[in-house]
């Protein structure tokens, strides 16, 4: 992160340009326009938009959902052709097989039989505080408790890039402020780097390195914010509470037609 | 009694095995209630046409007394006869149900994977689905005779049907959603079938073989009905030739009873492997 070379690309993931168009019957929307975005190699970047800005959308294309739309997005300085194990994602419902247990839909295709996974699964299981219901159904689980076994699915296969969108939504306070600890441990530990969608202004601030601000109709990028703070944050600092503010600013400003974004980094 | 007999086991045993065995009591009787209340309308029927009987008012040609019918079902049955006839008809509903049932369901599972194979053969088989197998009847026996080929041909015809279609439709019910999960986690072409597309067809899956196997079973009696020397259907057309109305009555029974039976099969089997489903039982289950 810190020894960048110049000349040489060290983002690790390249959205350029992208436009996306809904077709629908009731007329097209587009649902982003003019998408540029550059993510450093162990990045932490946080997401912010309001409803229907084109979060969930931008966040598909990166992960190679989808596939139809205008532009260019690199990985490691190759096009996202499709989704792939190196690209962690989750989703914003959790998305759990009905038909499998807790520790089941968490290893997915491994095998629980292998000693490796079982004891990955269980230290995933520990971590996300879900111990107790390993052999639980989803149909017996709170939506929070859902949410926490998609996280340990998608943290469980160490993927490169981590997309998450709105992963903490379902969470109350406490366990919400409990995973946010668990992610950076991971961010910091294995330095992947994170793509994270929140409707939550502090927890973009406490997360995030730099503070991505969309704007919907067409969804585009409106500014990009460093957050120069060490970690760990405090949220009751003064120079996290003048941030936040910052960024709340960003928000308030009325938007000028040809504004120039990032102009104010 | 009852009462003094709780009571006093409360003094002895602590608390909590106790309410437990409360509880399991409780849980018996709602079961039991609940087979009661499913035996409650026949019950009323039987001893109303009983009583009618005894009176007189039925002719025992048309309709002879369920005591009647009773006491030929343990004729029947202590000879041997109603057994031997009933194992060769279970046989060839088992065969034929086999044969057309798999059939059902690898076609289903090819139709349904591939939009394809779907333009392909879907229509030509919906046609030939609602073919009436008193129709088709004839033409096996002219192909294949009075044996057994013509008779399992027709229950398998009979079963192919339910389990393809619930077979196909429960593939392409599957929630896209869980699609886009198995392509994040990147899902091998094989643990898309067996983790994703398998279990959540299989409601509809055990559907189709509950429906296929009570179609097999009509399938037999018309096979047997057409001409067999061996049977339940060819004892009831045996009798009926004699108006010997009460084995009739006993053919039909033993019928009713082994299609129940194997339905409660399937249903127990689709609990065991269903458990993880989350469905409406109805508002007034307790
Ligand atoms: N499959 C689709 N077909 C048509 N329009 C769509 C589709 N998916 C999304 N849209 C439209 O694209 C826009 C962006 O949707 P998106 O789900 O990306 O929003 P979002 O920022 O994730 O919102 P939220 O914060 O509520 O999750 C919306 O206007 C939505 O109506
Ligand atoms: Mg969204």
């Amino acid at each position: 992160m810190y020894g960048m070379v110049s000349g040489m690309s060290a983002d690790t993931l390249i959205i350029e340009q992208v436009n996306k168009i809904f077709q629908a019957p009731t007329g097209n929307v587009m649902a982003l326009k003019g998408i540029d975005l550059r993510v450093r190699k162990g990045e932490f970047i946080t997401l912010i938009g309001p409803s229907g800005c084109g979060k969930s959308t931008l966040l598909k294309i990166v992960a190679g959902l989808d596939t139809s739309y205008e532009g260019n997005v690199l990985l490691n300085d190759k096009p996202v052709s499709g989704p792939s194990i190196e690209k962690g994602f989750i989703f914003q419902e959790p998305r759990l097989f009905p038909w499998l247990t807790v520790e089941k839909n968490i290893a997915g295709n491994l095998s629980l039989k292998q000693a490796a996974v079982r004891k990955k699964v269980d230290e995933f299981i520990e971590l996300v505080r879900l111990q107790g219901f390993e052999k639980a159904y989803p149909r017996e689980l709170s939506g929070g408790m859902a949410q926490r076994v998609a996280i340990a699915r998608a943290l469980l296969r160490n993927p490169d890039v981590l997309l998450l969108d709105e992963p903490f939504g379902a969470l109350d306070a406490f366990t919400r402020s409990h995973m946010q600890e668990v992610l950076l441990d991971i961010w910091q530990n294995n330095r992947t780097t994170m793509l994270f969608v929140t409707h939550d202004l502090d927890e973009a601030v406490f997360l995030g390195e730099r503070v991505v601000i969309m704007n919907p109709r067409p969804g585009h990028i409106r500014s990009i914010l460093p957050i120069d703070l060490p970690f760990p944050r405090k949220r009751t600092g003064s120079s996290f509470q003048e941030l936040r503010t910052k960024v709340l600013r960003e928000f308030e400003k009325v938007e000028e037609p040809e504004f120039d974004t990032g102009a104010g980094i | 009694m009852l009462q003094e007999g709780i009571s006093k086991g409360a003094v002895a045993i602590p608390a909590e095995p106790m309410r437990r065995q409360k509880r399991i009591d409780r849980r018996f009787l709602i079961k039991f209630t609940n087979a009661l209340i499913g035996w409650m309308v026949p019950l009323v029927i039987v001893m109303v046409w009983q009583a009618a009987g005894a009176l007189g008012w039925l002719n025992p040609i048309l309709l002879p007394t369920p005591l009647a019918i009773w006491n030929e079902l343990v004729h029947l049955t202590s000879t041997g006869e109603l057994i031997q006839h009933l194992g060769i008809s279970s046989w060839r509903a088992l065969l034929g149900f086999l044969l057309g049932g798999s059939l059902g369901l690898a076609a289903g599972i090819w139709v349904g994977f591939s939009y394809k194979a779907e333009r392909l053969v879907d229509p030509s088989l919906q046609m030939l689905r609602t073919l009436p197998h008193l129709a088709i009847a004839p033409l096996f026996i002219l192909w294949f005779g009075f044996g057994e080929t013509s008779k399992i041909l027709l229950i398998a015809k009979g079963s192919f049907f339910p389990l393809y279609v619930n077979t196909f439709l429960g593939i392409r019910s599957v929630d896209n959603r869980l699609f886009d999960v198995a392509r994040v986690l990147q899902f091998s072409r094989w643990d898309l079938i067996l983790r994703l597309i398998v279990p959540a067809s299989l409601p509809n899956i055990f559907l189709g073989i509950r429906l296929s196997i009570g179609v097999a079973w009509l399938g037999l009696v018309v096979a047997e009905l057409m001409g067999s020397s061996s049977g339940i259907g060819y004892i009831i057309n045996d009798a009926r030739s004699f108006s010997w109305t009460t084995v009739v009555f006993v053919g039909i029974i033993v019928f009713a009873l082994v299609g129940k039976l194997s339905d409660s099969l399937v249903k127990w089997l689709e609990g065991r492997l269903l458990r993880w489903q989350d469905s409406y039982k109805g508002g007034d289950k307790s």
